[in-house]
Formats: C-alpha cells, sequence, structure tokens
C-alpha cells in the first residue's frame, strides 16, 4: 500500500522534558489510524509537530514525499493535509459560515470552494442552519462539527483529528464517529488521536499506543480491541 | 454658536485620536502587544511632509504620499527587527519596553536631524472652511476634512476586515494564531501586514494633527500617542469601532474641558476619565470580557 505519512524518530523536547522520545509509524493512503494513549503521552504534541506548531528536535516526516519539518508550517494545508485540532479552536467571533471559509483559505478557485460547501452542508445540515451564527454561540458538539467542517474545507487527502469526542455527550461521540467513518469511505485518509480508546479502535483500520512519548504497541485495530493489556489500561474492562 | 464650535473642535481633535487609536487597537488586537512607538510614528510623518514641503516649495501632496509610504516601511522594518524577534519571549514585558526603546530611538534621531527647536508647520488643508448662520458658526477646512477622513478610514477598514480574504484571517489570528496557522494563514505576514496599516494611519494622522495644531517638534507625537492609547483602552482595546467612539470622546472631553474648567486641568480629566471607565468596565466601552484559556 502507498504511504501518505512516513514519521520516524520524531523527537520533541519542552525544555529539558521529552515529550516524544524518538517515535516512528506511518499512515497508508485511505486508512485510518489511531493514536491512542492517557493523558500526557504526547498524542496532541505529535499532531501539532506534524502541522508545525511545534518544532522537532530531531527525526523525519515524510508526507507524500515532501520533507514536512522543513516546510513553513502555514504551506502545510496547502499540500493536502488538515488538522481538527483538539478543543476545536473554532474562531469564535466570526460566523459559522465565516469559519468554514478560512477553512478554505488556501484554496484560490471560488467556484471549487463553493462546491465542497455545499457538500459540507449536506454532510453537516446543522451547520447550514446556524451558518450567520456566532461560532461562539454553537454547543460543543456542534464546535466539533464546525472544526471538522473547517478541515474539510481544505478538501485535504490526510486529516488529522484530534480528541474529536472530548466533553461531548455520548449521542454525539456516535455521531462524530459516524462522521469521520464516512469522511474515510469519500477517500480521506485520517490519523486520528483519541482517549476514548474504544472507539477509535472499533473504526480504525490500525492502531498505535502512546505511552509516556513512547511507542509501545502497534497492529491491527481490532486485534488490540483483544489485547488484554490494552483491555485492562485503556479500555477499562 | 460657540458651544457648538467648541464641540466641531472637539469632533475634530477627537477624530485625530481615533485615527491613531485605530492603529495602536489593531496592532494590540492582532499582535498582542501595544507599540508604544506609534505615537513617534506621527512625528516622524509630519517631518518628512514638512521636510518635502519645504524641498518643493510648499506643495504638501507628495510629501503626504512620501510621508505614508516612509512611515508604512518604518512600521514593516520596526516589526521586522525590533519586535518579530521577541514573539514568543518569556515575557510580554520584553517587547514592550523594546516599543518603548523604539519611541526614544525615533525621537532622539528626529532630535538629531532637526533640532529641538519648534518648527512652525504649514497646513496641508488650503481650504478657508465652511461659515454658517450669516459668519457666526465657522468650520475650518482642516476640521472638515479631518473628520471626513476619519470617517472615510473607519468604513474602509471595516469593508477591508469583514469582506476581505485579508481582514478576515486578521480576524482569525486575532482570535487564535495557531488555528489560524492551521488553515494556511501566514501569521508572520498578516502581522506586517497589521502594522503597515497602522503605521500608515499614524502618517496620515500626523498631517492633520500637524495641520490644526502648526508646532512640530521631536515630541509632538508622544502626547498624542499616549491619548490615543487611552481612547483606545477607552473604547475597549482590540476593537476598531471602540477606538473610534474612544478617541471622538476624548477628544470632545478634552476641548470642552480646556473652554469651561481649565486648560490646565483638561488633561487631568481627560486621564481620569480613564481611571474612571478601568474601573467601572476595565474591558473599555465595547470591549469583550476576554477568557483566559487553560
Amino acid at each position: 500500500m502507498d504511504q501518505i505519512l512516513q514519521v520516524s524518530n520524531l523527537s520533541v523536547y519542552y525544555g529539558v522534558i521529552k515529550a516524544l522520545k524518538g517515535i516512528s509509524f506511518h499512515v497508508n493512503k485511505g486508512e485510518i489510524v489511531a493514536l491512542i494513549g492517557a493523558n500526557g503521552a504526547g498524542k496532541t504534541t505529535t499532531l501539532h509537530t506534524l502541522s508545525g506548531l511545534i518544532q522537532a528536535n530531531a527525526g523525519e516526516i515524510d508526507y507524500n514525499g515532501i520533507n514536512l519539518r522543513k516546510t513553513p508550517n502555514h504551506k502545510i494545508v496547502g499540500m493536502g493535509m488538515a488538522q481538527v485540532p483538539e478543543g476545536r479552536r473554532v474562531f469564535a467571533e466570526m460566523t459559522v459560515l465565516q469559519n468554514l471559509k478560512m477553512g478554505a483559505f488556501t484554496r484560490s478557485s471560488k467556484a471549487e470552494m463553493e462546491e465542497t460547501l455545499a457538500d459540507i452542508y449536506k454532510r453537516f445540515p446543522r451547520l447550514e442552519e446556524r451558518k450567520n451564527q456566532l461560532a461562539g454561540t454553537l454547543s460543543g458538539g456542534e464546535q466539533q462539527m464546525l472544526a471538522m467542517g473547517r478541515a474539510l474545507m481544505s478538501h485535504p487527502d490526510l486529516i488529522l483529528m484530534d480528541e474529536p469526542s472530548m466533553g461531548l455527550s455520548p449521542i454525539f461521540v456516535n455521531e462524530i464517529f459516524k462522521i469521520i467513518e464516512d469522511v474515510n469511505k469519500d477517500g480521506v485518509t485520517v490519523l486520528l488521536v483519541e482517549q476514548n480508546a474504544k472507539k477509535a479502535l472499533s473504526i480504525a483500520n490500525r492502531a498505535y499506543v502512546l505511552e509516556t512519548g513512547s511507542i509501545v504497541k502497534e497492529g491491527d485495530a481490532k486485534d488490540l480491541l483483544n489485547d488484554e493489556a490494552i483491555k485492562k489500561a485503556y479500555l477499562g474492562e | 454658536m460657540s458651544f457648538l464650535t467648541y464641540l466641531i473642535n472637539g469632533l475634530s481633535l477627537g477624530s485625530i485620536y481615533a485615527i491613531i487609536a485605530l492603529g495602536y487597537t489593531m496592532v494590540y488586537g492582532i499582535a498582542k502587544m501595544l507599540n508604544f512607538a506609534h505615537g513617534d510614528f506621527i512625528m516622524v510623518g509630519c517631518y518628512i511632509i514638512f521636510s518635502v514641503s519645504a524641498a518643493l516649495g510648499g506643495n504638501s501632496v507628495v510629501g503626504i504620499i512620501l510621508a505614508v509610504i516612509l512611515c508604512t516601511l518604518l512600521g514593516i522594518t520596526t516589526e521586522f527587527v525590533a519586535y518579530r524577534p521577541l514573539r514568543g519571549a518569556a515575557s510580554p514585558l520584553a517587547v514592550l519596553i523594546t516599543a518603548i526603546g523604539v519611541s526614544y530611538f525615533l525621537e532622539n534621531v528626529a532630535l538629531l536631524i532637526f533640532g529641538a527647536d519648534i518648527k512652525s508647520f504649514t497646513s496641508v488643508i488650503k481650504w478657508e472652511g465652511l461659515s454658517f448662520a450669516g459668519g457666526q458658526l465657522r468650520i475650518q477646512g482642516v476640521t472638515v476634512v479631518t473628520i471626513a477622513v476619519s470617517v472615510v478610514i473607519l468604513i474602509a477598514l471595516q469593508l477591508f476586515i469583514n469582506k476581505t480574504k485579508q481582514g478576515q484571517a486578521m480576524l482569525a489570528v486575532a482570535e487564535d494564531k495557531g488555528a489560524a496557522t492551521l488553515m494556511g494563514i501566514n501569521v508572520n505576514k498578516t502581522i506586517m501586514l497589521t502594522f503597515a496599516i497602522g503605521s500608515s494611519l499614524a502618517a496620515v494622522a500626523g498631517a492633520l494633527l500637524c495641520s490644526a495644531y502648526p508646532s512640530l517638534s521631536p515630541y509632538t507625537g508622544a502626547m498624542p500617542g499616549i491619548k490615543a492609547f487611552v481612547a483606545a483602552v477607552l473604547g475597549g482595546i482590540g476593537s476598531i469601532p471602540g477606538a473610534m467612539i474612544g478617541g471622538l470622546v476624548l477628544g470632545i472631553v478634552e476641548i470642552l474641558s480646556k473652554t469651561y474648567i481649565s486648560s490646565q486641568l483638561s488633561d487631568a480629566i481627560v486621564f481620569g476619565i480613564l481611571v474612571v471607565v478601568l474601573l467601572v468596565k476595565p474591558t473599555g466601552i465595547l470591549g469583550k470580557v476576554i477568557q483566559e484559556k487553560v
């Protein structure tokens, strides 16, 4: 299978604290890959480093043959890699529509942008209903939908999702995971970071387990779901 | 009638404060820093107009255009050389103190080139103005032009921010630089553009200020700069309509208190208002409550 993302020996230090201790993993085109682990394991640091919000201290990030460590961070989304950040981080003082348009900031064709917008409204009818409302007034679940819609506006090949289920009611969690599967079926590769390991493993093809900055386990999501150690540590069984 | 005249004069002075305050507030809103050298950009603009007009024998149009261009470049250069390296510094005080340093630097360069003596500035507006009620109410040309220019600037800025992609990018950067980067927005470029706009406005404010109050020294920009900062805080720092309202309130209060109370006390009254507003509504008239992110 073709690899879309290849990370090797990635290390990130916050001062003397080693947040990532040389992790390596890859994502194949068309997959959903889950990165699971406890709070503080380095999941968000990994995604921030991929998108260039944090500079790595060592290692390689290869995206479609491009060395992302040498790419200015604002150019990454234009290359087809978008992120839905932890805590949604929608622009609270802008309307839903303005937020979505920001997602398409790097796209030049207005017609294509309108087409994607129509697709997103089809996927998230609630966003269309509220398009003129300020994003800060949306509920947590709606903000998550907006953050996903905003990332999809860039028409990405690979989407990084950071804790999409965080703080949402169970109904919304199910809806969000259903949408992630749908987005993936439409051809977008997904790298999913989640604390809700059970949910993440149930939709993922493969998964990596991150513990205090190192990958301690990897494999097929189905196998990890049945792994005794994983069950004990992450699935609460 | 005379009250009306004073009110209009206050509106005019307030418009100048407003134009300066717009620069303060935009830079604060987007770069989250107070550019205390902003007032001195006004002075630089005035000296450019003064020198060019003198060299060209009184033609101030070229001077104004040059002042706008050079102040824009000065703003961009200052941001790049002095402020950008400090973005992400451990303490936000670092860039604040640097801004004060830039302010002293500009004042002393002006002192070196033009000397400390006060130059008499020729108004860039030659128009006599309007006369109403058989000459009982006269409004000077510079007053009318100042108010008109500030309204045009306010409308243009609102259109730019709400209707253009770059303007929207500014709003995004103002709210969340990280999320803006994820959208593909070049944060450094956006901040630079903000400085460029703010500094060009300073040059415009300089031309109007020195036309209304025609004495020019290296410290010409300092006091209006501080008052515009007060205006920005009064209106709610970071808010563009707030800067406009704050500027107008401040100008009117200053002129009316100069006229009816005491010209010595007027500055004390102006700053007293700031103290009261900060006590009653710390976020300013149009300011929003900022939620600290955990």
